[in-house]
C-alpha cells in the first residue's frame, strides 16, 4: 500500500542516515473475540533529523506501531517483520538487549505527563535513573549520583525548564502540565537518543501549552538533529511539526507523502475525506456574515448574573473559585458556544445549569428558576425541559441497559408512556439521529463511539427539551465521526429550535456550531461576541493567545501563522 | 420496566442466557492451567453438592443411628466390613456421619451467605450512595465488627441464639447468624466501594439530570453494575463459612450428634482417639472439610483471575494462521463502526 515514489521526497534524504527502518511489520493480538490483526503490513523509515508523523483514527494501529519500536507490546501480541534501529532488529532482541536500546538509541514520550512521572520521586531522580541504568553499558563504569544529577540538570535546561539547578529537586506535582511534559521529554533526551517516539505528546495538554511543546520538539530537531516519530490524530499538530506523514487506516498504510504535498494534494480518497473532516478555524462558521446577535426577541432560557461557584478547599486552604462573576444570557433557538481551557470553569457552568453543581453566589436563572437555593423537589418538574449530552459516550450509558431502555428512561420518569408509545417514540428518536430503529435492542458496548454519541443525543431530545447542554460532546470522537455528529447536531438544532449551551475546548468546533461565543479564562468570562468576530478579531489578550496557539491543518498557512504569532506566544 | 423489555429485538445476535451465567461464562473464556483449576474446583464442589442432595440415598445409616437389626454398632471399629470407614467412640458410623455432614454444611452456607448478601448489599448501596453521617456511622460499625475475632463473635451469638441448647434448626441458625454478622461488613465494604465509584460515572449523572429519584438510581442504575464481584465473594465466603462452622463445632458450640451430623463436632470427639492410634474418626471428617473448602476456593480464585483481563490467560495466536477473510471485520472491543463512517464517502 505504500505509495512513496522517490521523486516526491526531498533529494537530501538520500545522503542522510536512516535511524529507523520498519519492514513489513505485522502485529496480531489474541483477544477473547479471536485474533485481531492490529498492524497488517507496515513499512516505513525515518532519517536523521526528520519528523515523521503517523496519523490515523482510533483503531488504525498507529500506537501499536509506535510501541513495537520500543518493544513495549503486551504478552498477548505476536509480531513479525523487522523493526531496525541502528541495525538491531527490535522484534528478535532478548529483553536484556532491548533494555540496552531503550533510552540509548530510542526513547518514548507518553501522552499523559502526569501519569508518566512517578509522584514519589523528584524529577531529577527520574531523569538520572535512565542515565545510571545505561552507565555500565557504555564502558565508562558507574556514574556517580552527583554526575547523574548534573546531567539531569543539563537535560532540564535543554527543554527550557527555568532554574534547572533548583528545580531538579522538585516533585512532579510542583510542575504544571506543560512543564511535566517538558520533564518527560528531558528524561527521554537524557542519553541523547537518535530517535524519540512521541505518542500523542500534546493531546492531554491545553492549546496554548501545546504550542509551546510543539515549539520545543521542533527545536530538538533543529538543534540536536533528533529524529521524531510523532503519533497523533490531530491534523493541526501534523501541519505544524511534521516533515513527512504516514496515514494509517485499519492497520495498513494508506498514504505516505511529505507534509506539504499531503495537505495540498492528497492522493487517496481516505486521506482526502480525513482532511475534509478536520474543522478549520474560520471556515464553515455558523456566524459568517452576522452583524448582530440572533434570537434576542425570544424567551430567555438561562440568565447568569455575576454568577459565582466555589468548591470548598481542604482543611486550612481557602475555597477554590471555579466560576467568578460570570454574566450571560441564552435565548431559545440560540447556540451559545462556551470555550476555555481545562480548569477555566466551563464544565462547572454547564453542570450548574443542569443542577449537578450548586452555585454559591450571584444569580443563575434556568427556565426562570433561581438555582442559588436549589431544591431538588421543586426543580424536578423543570428537568424534563433540559437535555444533557455528556463528553464520554462510552461512560454515559448504563452498560446493563439496552440503548432503547436508556433513551426511554427520561420518558418513564416524567410522562410514563405505555409500552407501545415508548417503543414508537424511541424508534422515532433513533431515526431522527440517523440510527436504525433496531438499535434500540443493542447494548451500549455494541455501538461505536459516534453511534453512542448519536444515541446520547436521542436520549437528551426524548422529551423535546427547550434547553440542551452539550459538554464537549465530540472531543472523545475521531475527526471524521466528529464531523458527522456536528452536522447532525446542527440539523437537529435547526429542526427542533432548542436553546443550546455548547461547551468545548476546541475553537474550530465551537465556531462551526455557535453564532454567539463566550471565552472563559480562569473562571472569568473574558470575552463574548459573535463567533466570527471573536475568532477573527479577538479583543482580549487571552483570546488572542488562544487563537494564535491553535494549529491550523495546513502546513503553509500554519508556518505563516507561527511567524506572525511568535511574539504573542512568547516563544 | 416492562416497557422496554419488549423492545428487545431478535436481530441482535448475542450469547444465550445460559452462556452468560457467572460460572458458565467463566468456563468458556478460560484456557490452560486456569481452566484446569476451575474444572477441579467445579468437580469437587459438584460432588459436595450432589452428596448433600442425595445423602439419604448414599448414607448406609442415619447420622444418629447406633444400632441396626443385628444389634448395636461396635465402638471404635477399624474401617472394613459393615462400616466402610469404621465407627466412632460413641458407636456412630463414620461414613454416614461424613455424608450427612454435607447437608448441614450446605444449609449453613446457604442461610449464612444469603442473609449476609441481602443485608450487606442493601446497607452498602444506601451507605455509599447517600453518604454523609449515615455512611460514617455504618463504616465505623463495620470496622468495629472487623476488630472482633470472628470465632469469638460466633460463640457469643451462638449462646445468644440457642442459649446453649442445640437443636438442628437452632444450631444451624446460630452458626449461620454468627457467620452472617462476620460477613456483612465484607459485602458492605465491597458494594459501598463500587457504589461510590459508580456514583461519579456519567451514566448515573445522566440519570440525575433527567430527574430520576434516588431509589430508582440505586436500584436500576447502580445495583446491577455494583454486583459483578458478588459471585467471587460468594464462593470465597462459602468456604470461610464452613471453616467457621467447623470451628464452632470443634469448640463445642455446634450441633449435638443426635440432631445433625457436623464435621467439626466429630473432629472434637476424635481428639482423644488420636493418642490411641485410632485415625479414622478424625481423618475422614477432616478430609471432608478440606475437600469442600478446597473446591469452593478453587472456583472462587479462578473466577477472580478470569474476571481480570490482565490476569486471564489467552490462547497465543499462531504465527502462520492469519486468514485474510475475517480480518476485515476485526476490531472487536471498541466498535469498528467509527472507522467505516468515513470509508464510504
Amino acid at each position: 500500500m505504500t505509495e512513496n515514489p522517490g521523486s516526491v521526497s526531498d533529494h537530501q534524504d538520500k545522503d542522510r542516515k536512516t535511524v529507523l527502518d520498519i519492514d513489513h511489520l505485522q502485529v496480531t493480538f489474541a483477544t477473547d473475540g479471536g485474533d485481531v490483526r492490529a498492524v497488517k503490513d507496515v513499512s516505513l523509515d525515518v532519517k536523521t533529523g526528520e519528523v515523521l508523523a503517523i496519523v490515523g483514527e482510533s483503531g488504525s494501529g498507529k500506537t501499536v506501531t509506535a510501541k513495537t519500536i520500543l518493544g513495549l507490546l503486551p504478552e498477548t501480541a505476536t509480531s513479525s517483520g523487522a523493526v531496525l534501529i541502528n541495525g538491531a532488529n527490535v522484534i528478535s532482541l532478548n529483553p536484556g538487549q532491548l533494555r540496552q536500546i531503550r533510552g540509548r538509541d530510542v526513547a518514548m514520550v507518553f501522552q499523559e505527563p502526569s501519569t508518566a512521572l512517578n509522584p514519589v520521586f523528584t524529577v531529577g531522580w527520574q531523569i538520572a535513573e535512565g542515565i545510571r541504568a545505561h552507565a555500565g553499558a557504555n564502558g565508562r563504569g558507574r556514574v556517580t549520583a552527583k554526575e547523574a544529577k548534573a546531567r539531569a540538570i543539563e537535560a532540564l535546561g535543554k527543554v527550557g525548564i527555568p532554574d534547572p539547578e533548583h528545580r531538579v529537586n522538585y516533585y512532579p506535582h510542583q510542575f504544571s502540565g506543560g512543564q511535566k511534559q517538558r520533564v518527560v521529554i528531558a528524561a527521554a533526551l537524557a542519553l541523547n537518543p537518535g530517535l524519540i517516539v512521541a505518542d500523542e505528546p500534546t493531546t492531554a495538554l491545553d492549546v496554548t501549552v501545546q504550542a509551546e511543546i510543539l515549539e520545543l520538539l521542533r527545536d530538538l530537531r533543529d538543534k540536536y538533529g533528533t529524529s521524531i516519530v510523532l503519533i497523533t490524530h490531530n491534523m493541526g499538530v501534523v501541519a505544524d511539526l511534521a516533515d513527512r506523514v504516514v496515514v494509517m487506516y485499519q492497520g495498513d498504510i494508506v498514504e505516505e507523502a511529505p507534509a506539504k504535498t499531503l495537505f495540498a494534494e492528497p492522493r487517496q480518497d481516505y486521506t482526502r475525506n480525513l482532511l475534509a473532516a478536520v474543522p478549520h478555524l474560520g471556515r464553515n462558521s455558523a456566524s459568517a456574515g452576522l452583524t448582530e446577535r440572533r434570537h434576542q426577541d425570544e424567551e430567555v432560557l438561562v440568565a447568569a448574573n455575576n454568577l459565582e461557584i466555589e468548591y470548598p478547599g481542604r482543611l486550612g486552604t481557602p475555597a477554590f473559585k471555579a466560576v467568578d462573576g460570570v454574566s450571560f444570557t441564552l435565548s431559545r433557538g440560540e447556540v451559545f458556544g462556551l470555550v476555555g481551557e481545562s480548569g477555566s470553569g466551563k464544565t462547572t457552568i454547564g453542570r450548574a445549569i443542569a443542577g449537578l453543581n450548586r452555585t454559591t453566589g450571584g444569580s443563575l436563572k434556568v427556565l426562570g428558576y433561581e438555582m442559588l437555593n436549589l431544591r431538588e423537589r421543586s426543580f424536578k418538574p423543570l428537568r424534563k425541559d433540559i437535555g444533557f449530552v455528556f463528553q464520554d459516550p462510552a461512560a454515559s450509558f448504563n452498560p446493563q441497559l439496552t440503548i432503547g431502555e436508556c433513551i426511554a428512561e427520561p420518558m418513564l420518569i416524567h410522562t410514563r408512556p405505555s409500552d407501545a408509545q415508548a417503543r414508537k417514540r424511541v424508534g422515532e428518536l433513533l431515526e431522527s439521529v440517523q440510527l436504525p430503529a433496531s438499535y434500540a435492542g443493542r447494548y451500549p458496548h455494541e455501538l461505536s463511539g459516534g453511534q453512542r454519541q448519536r444515541a446520547s443525543l436521542a436520549r437528551a431530545l426524548s422529551l423535546n427539551p427547550r434547553l440542551l447542554i452539550a459538554d464537549e460532546p465530540t472531543s472523545a470522537l475521531d475527526v471524521s465521526v466528529q464531523a458527522k455528529v456536528l452536522e447532525l447536531f446542527r440539523d437537529i438544532q435547526e429542526e427542533f429550535g432548542f436553546g443550546c449551551l455548547f461547551i468545548s475546548h476546541d475553537l474550530a468546533v465551537v465556531d462551526i456550531l455557535s453564532s454567539w461565543v463566550g471565552v472563559l479564562y480562569k473562571g472569568k468570562l473574558v470575552e463574548q461576541g459573535i463567533g466570527s468576530q471573536v475568532m477573527g478579531n479577538p479583543q482580549h489578550d487571552y483570546t488572542r493567545r488562544l487563537i494564535a496557539s491553535l494549529p491550523v491543518p495546513d502546513p503553509a498557512e500554519q508556518a505563516k501563522r507561527r511567524e506572525e504569532h511568535r511574539a504573542l506566544l512568547g516563544i | 420496566m416492562t416497557a422496554e423489555t419488549t423492545l428487545e429485538p431478535v436481530t441482535n445476535p448475542r450469547a444465550s442466557f445460559v452462556r452468560r451465567l457467572p460460572v458458565v461464562s467463566h468456563f468458556n473464556k478460560s484456557v490452560g492451567l486456569q481452566r484446569f483449576m476451575l474444572v477441579v474446583g467445579l468437580v469437587l464442589t459438584g460432588i459436595f453438592l450432589l452428596t448433600a442432595l442425595a445423602a439419604p440415598l448414599l448414607a448406609p445409616y442415619g447420622f444418629a443411628q447406633l444400632s441396626d437389626a443385628d444389634g448395636s454398632f461396635p465402638t471404635q471399629q477399624a474401617p472394613g466390613g459393615k462400616h466402610l470407614l469404621g465407627t466412632t467412640v460413641g458407636g456412630y458410623d463414620v461414613l454416614s456421619r461424613v455424608i450427612w455432614g454435607t447437608q448441614t454444611a450446605l444449609m449453613v452456607i446457604i442461610v449464612a451467605v444469603v442473609l449476609s448478601i441481602f443485608a450487606g448489599v442493601i446497607l452498602g448501596l444506601v451507605s455509599g450512595y447517600i453518604g454523609g453521617w449515615l455512611d460514617r456511622v455504618l463504616v465505623v460499625v463495620a470496622d468495629a465488627i472487623y476488630a472482633f475475632p470472628s470465632l469469638l463473635l460466633a460463640i457469643v451469638i451462638a449462646i445468644v441464639i440457642s442459649g446453649g441448647q442445640s437443636s438442628l434448626l437452632g444450631g444451624i441458625l446460630a452458626a449461620a447468624a454468627s457467620i452472617t454478622v462476620v460477613f456483612i461488613p465484607q459485602y458492605f465494604r465491597v458494594i459501598r466501594a463500587e457504589t461510590i465509584r459508580l456514583k461519579a460515572e456519567p451514566f448515573v449523572e445522566s440519570a440525575k439530570v433527567v430527574g430520576a429519584s434516588n431509589v430508582r438510581i440505586m436500584s436500576r442504575h447502580i445495583f446491577r453494575n455494583a454486583t459483578r464481584t458478588l459471585p467471587l465473594i460468594f464462593t470465597l465466603n462459602a468456604s470461610e463459612a464452613i471453616l467457621t462452622l467447623a470451628g464452632l463445632g470443634f469448640l463445642g458450640f455446634g450441633i449435638e450428634p443426635s440432631s445433625a451430623a457436623e464435621w467439626g463436632f466429630d473432629l472434637n470427639k476424635a481428639l482423644a482417639d488420636v493418642t490411641s492410634g485410632i485415625w479414622w474418626t478424625g481423618l475422614f471428617p477432616g478430609l471432608a472439610i478440606v475437600w469442600t473448602v478446597l473446591g469452593l476456593t478453587l472456583v472462587g480464585e479462578s473466577i477472580n483471575d478470569l474476571n481480570d483481563p490482565r490476569l486471564r490467560g489467552r490462547r497465543r495466536t499462531s504465527r502462520k494462521a492469519v486468514p485474510a477473510g475475517p480480518a476485515a471485520t476485526e476490531p472487536a472491543a471498541d466498535g469498528p463502526g467509527t472507522e467505516t463512517e468515513l470509508s464510504n464517502p
